[in-house]
């Protein structure tokens, strides 16, 4: 991330995700902040993916969950201007948290899962997550400097989107660039890579929502 | 209901030269692109920007479509009284978002 960039998303008047935010923080007075006060929501998103009923969930999926059981709402569609702007809102009370995601017996098959899936090799270009991003990083790609893949910022707002988007956005976009099948929205595959990517952060700073090129 | 978003800051010194920011929530739909099927996109931007201090016009700027999603724009003017600057976006299909702002001058 450049300097620019890395300008632009610590400044609130800069950052573009801040509409975002904004919508956020209206529907969570409207929805709900009647049972839980926002102050509550400090850390939460650096836990995240985590087990509910021996399942694991991200943060858009934990969102919804209370819609559909306790409010009886409809859910809200991934990459929906709402349920972005609600996920923002909750992971920006935890903007400054490192990532403590912790590998227990209850979520390590999932875990495996999610390793196994950055280690597999896939797509007509053949080639697994950890070629670029763990063995090439720093190099090029395309006149653009390989990442070290760290979800430290979503949903974040992306220049190249001209708006914010989730993380499994994202992840599809790779899929799509090394010529694979991408996984649906909320699939388990990207839960587990989820997960997986979020242990291989811990310990770094959420700066969600996050400005990227 | 159009987000807006403007920062100014809430004090300045008199004769101070002070940096305004605005960021607009709007798609700036080309009017280029065309959907899967062919068709054309209508065209659906801002096209005027204009901020004025107590009522004087300090700052006019004209959109096109080469203009991204949601554009910041950030300009500076001359502190000269307290007052109230006014933020006005107008643009494509009716397209308006008024903001206002107070600034104290010592």
């Amino acid at each position: 991330m450049g300097r620019e960039t890395r300008a632009m998303q610590d400044d609130d008047g800069f950052n573009p995700a801040v509409l975002w935010l904004l919508d956020g923080e209206s529907l969570w007075k409207a929805n709900c902040a009647a049972c839980h006060p926002i102050e509550k929501m400090k850390g939460v998103a650096a836990r995240y993916p985590a087990l509910h009923r021996k399942r694991l969930i991200n943060l858009e999926q934990r969102i919804n969950l209370c819609r559909t059981e306790q409010q009886k709402a409809p859910a809200f569609a991934y990459e929906s201007r709402e349920l972005l702007s609600l996920t923002a809102h909750v992971g920006r009370q935890s903007r400054g948290h490192p990532i403590s995601v912790e590998i227990s017996d209850g979520n390590r098959s999932f875990f495996e899962a999610g390793k196994a899936l950055f280690h597999r090799r896939q797509g007509q270009l053949n080639l697994a997550c950890v070629q670029c991003h763990d063995e090439r990083w720093g190099k090029s790609l395309a006149g653009t400097t390989i990442p070290q893949a760290h979800p430290t910022g979503y949903p974040l707002y992306r220049l190249e989107w001209q708006g914010v988007g989730s993380l499994q956005r994202r992840l599809r976009n790779c899929m799509i660039g090394v010529r694979a099948e991408p996984y649906a929205y909320g699939s388990d595959e990207f839960v587990e890579l989820e997960l997986y990517l979020m242990w291989r952060a811990r310990g770094m700073k959420l700066e969600t929502p996050a400005v990227r090129p | 209901m159009a987000r807006v978003v403007v920062s100014v800051p809430p004090r300045a010194r008199r004769g101070d030269v002070v940096e305004i920011r605005t960021l607009a929530g709007h798609p700036m739909e080309t009017g280029f692109r065309r959907t899967q099927l062919g068709e054309l996109v209508p065209r659906d931007i801002i096209t005027r920007f204009s901020c004025s201090y107590n009522g004087v016009e300090v700052f006019r700027a004209e959109l096109h479509p080469a203009v991204a999603a949601n554009p910041l724009i950030s300009f500076t003017t001359v502190a000269t009284e307290s007052g109230t600057l006014e933020f006005r976006w107008s643009g494509d299909n009716g397209f308006v978002a008024v903001q206002k702002a107070e600034m104290v001058v010592v």
